[in-house]
């Protein structure tokens, strides 16, 4: 049960909103696709579930091409974000609907459906209607639903996208459990980092309609491919910088970060830095830069430091075990140890890229 | 909120009271006026030939003019809902044409165009079939006045349960005629009863368009409420109150009945 995607390509009026992509599914994968809002994510599953028409392009599941075939037709289970359900029907009647218009047996449509409230853990709630649920409970009727009529492969949209916090992460540890029981190939779309690095098997990274990386999450993460998925995969700290003898200087500071031989030197570069990527030193030493501690927030598990660092505000994160509070006061000075970083060649002009990142607020 | 007591006291007051003036005085004063000349009397001329043939009228027309306009307010709200075209919002205007429009000049309008020698109504003739000062001219009349409600109550109800239910059914198999039976109709449901409710209420009613162009025949097109200006201006007191009364409960009946089943499903 796989999915390719190839070439697809969709305009409305004319706003390109997916250009020319293609990836594929391969068997009991789960795969995020992951981007900003407006970035065609949502309009490529809708595609690949029939719901809309692409412009060009083809899709095809199990090695079949769909392209040509209706919603009705292409029989996949779609998940929507504000759960669809039927309003004017019970929880037991929306799981039973698939099976209702397959004509099965009675008898058969009442097992499934009680095996499936089993499934999504709501027994107890096979009368009520959907009004008289729960956000959480309402997406779990819409997964019973889908999974009802037993779809070749899974589509979901968002689908913890308006859950709280909370309800947000079990379901989607949940979800991620449940697919590792089933194992049904599916492809789900969000806009959140962590929840697509937490579930899934790979991640396909969309911008401005354009596939921009795919691979799984730990090499997007690691190994970001564009200075889009680099920021856009976790928060990032952007500074500016410039190549003078085989060394990254920050922009106008004596301050170098490290060693670099392979961009020639006078080049303007952008280097990207993890906030969990450094760490702060009282003592100074190599590549350890000076900068000043502007504010210290406590997030619960971590710290969150304020630092400032030739001009730049830089964000950084320390673990509550390994950081000692009582060293550090706000307005004092420390050096700070950059372990990672990546460095992008400036080639397409700093402000395009400043502003790209502004866009996403990861800068101000 | 202490304070305001008295103001919402004050409010409550004269809603009761309008209402009271409005709607419960008159229907008890056509009561109070029947009991008066005698129940017996009532119901005699209640039971007339032609006071059953202008009931029986009404009901057949009432009917057609329901099962046409449900039929036809269902399409036109989902075509208006649903679809985009050019003259969208023109169309969407001339839907409540009907109401701004008095029935008397409705009944003027379809006259010049189905009459003897109207444009179309000529053609007709010639067929040996008769539009205007028959059956089938009060039929269009009654629709031409009932056409917005159904229409008009479904359409906001349309609009707010979406697309989105409809997309699930079909990613669940159905076909666009099981989606719209199961799913799409279910969920305007309300909408529909209460619109389909008012054009009966209103097809009950209907007097200036229909006395326009039924002709007012006794016996052939007279109904109900043309029965009762007939009677109320040959001095007939009794059986055109008699008649009103009849017709008010009809109307009063039907709004309390949907009133209630509402209630209930809501409260399931």
């Amino acid at each position: 049960m796989t999915i390719a995607v190839r070439n697809i390509a969709k305009y409305f009026g004319s706003f390109c909103a997916v250009d020319n992509v293609s990836f594929t599914v391969e068997e009991g994968e789960l795969v995020a696709l992951l981007g900003p809002s407006g970035s065609g994510k949502s309009t490529i599953l809708r595609i690949i579930a029939g719901l809309e028409t692409p412009d060009s392009g083809e899709v095809f599941i199990t090695g079949r091409n769909v392209t040509d075939l209706t919603a009705q037709q292409r029989k996949v289970g779609f998940v929507f974000q504000h759960y669809a359900l039927f309003k004017h029907m019970t929880v037991e009647k929306n799981i039973a609907f698939g099976l209702e218009i397959q004509k099965r047996p009675k008898r058969e449509i009442a097992e499934k459906v009680s095996e499936l409230i089993n499934l999504v853990k709501l027994q107890g709630y096979e009368k009520h209607y959907p009004a008289q649920l729960s956000g959480g409970q309402r997406q779990r009727v819409a997964l019973a639903r889908t999974l009802a009529t037993e779809p070749a492969v899974l589509l979901l949209d968002e689908p913890f996208g308006a859950l709280d916090m909370k309800v947000r992460q079990n379901l989607a540890a949940w979800l991620k459990e449940l697919h590792d029981k089933l194992n049904i190939t599916s492809v789900f779309v969000t806009h959140d980092q962590s929840e697509a690095i937490e579930i899934s098997d790979k991640i396909v990274v969309i911008n401005r309609g354009r596939v921009e990386q795919m691979g799984n999450a730990h090499d997007v993460y690691e190994h970001p491919g564009s200075k889009f998925v680099a920021s856009f995969i976790g928060q990032v700290n952007v500074v500016d910088a410039s190549i003078q003898s085989n060394k990254i200087f920050i922009k106008d500071t004596d301050y170098t970060i490290d060693n670099i031989s392979d961009i020639p030197n006078g080049s303007d570069i952008v280097v990207l830095i993890r906030p969990e990527d450094i760490t702060l030193e009282e003592e100074p030493g190599v590549h350890r830069l000076p900068c000043t501690i502007k504010q210290v927030h406590y997030r619960g598990s971590f710290y969150e430091l304020d630092l400032e660092l030739g001009g730049f505000s830089i964000k950084a994160l320390e673990n509550k075990n390994s950081f000692r509070k009582e060293r550090w006061r706000e307005n004092q000075s420390a050096f700070m140890h950059i372990k990672h970083y990546k460095v992008f060649e400036t080639e397409e002009g700093h402000s395009l890229i400043r502003e790209q990142l502004r866009q996403l607020g990861y800068i101000e | 909120m202490r304070t305001n007591n008295t103001g919402r006291l004050l409010l409550t007051t004269l809603v009761v009271g309008w209402f009271a003036v409005l709607i419960l005085l008159p229907v008890y004063g056509i009561a109070q006026e029947t009991i008066k000349s005698g129940l017996s009397l009532a119901l005699s001329s209640l039971n007339t030939p032609h006071a059953r043939h202008a009931f029986l009228l009404t009901f057949w027309i009432t009917i057609t003019a329901v099962v046409i306009n449900t039929v036809f307010g269902i399409i036109i709200a989902l075509v208006l809902v649903k679809q985009k075209f050019r003259g969208k919002l023109l169309i969407e205007g001339l839907l409540d044409l009907p109401f701004a429009v008095s029935p008397i000049v409705a009944g003027f309008m379809f006259i010049i165009l189905f009459g003897p020698h109207g444009w179309i109504g000529s053609w007709f003739e010639g067929q040996g079939i008769k539009i205007i000062y028959a059956l089938p001219g009060m039929i269009i009349a009654t629709l031409f006045v009932t056409l917005p409600f159904v229409a008009r109550e479904v359409m906001p109800v349309l609009r707010e349960a979406g697309l989105e239910q409809e997309e699930a059914a079909y990613v669940l198999g159905a076909s666009p005629w099981q989606a719209f039976w199961r799913v799409t109709l279910p969920s305007v449901k309300w909408g529909l009863i209460y619109g389909i409710t008012l054009t009966v209420a209103r097809s009950i009613g209907e007097f200036g368009a229909v006395i326009v162009v039924s002709g007012n025949i006794i016996n052939r097109t007279q109904t109900a409420t043309l029965h009762i200006h007939q009677e109320f201006t040959d001095f007939n007191y009794a059986a055109a109150y008699a008649a009103a009364l009849l017709l008010a409960i009809l109307s009063f009946t039907l709004l309390i009945t949907m009133q209630t089943l509402n209630r209930r499903t809501n409260e399931s």
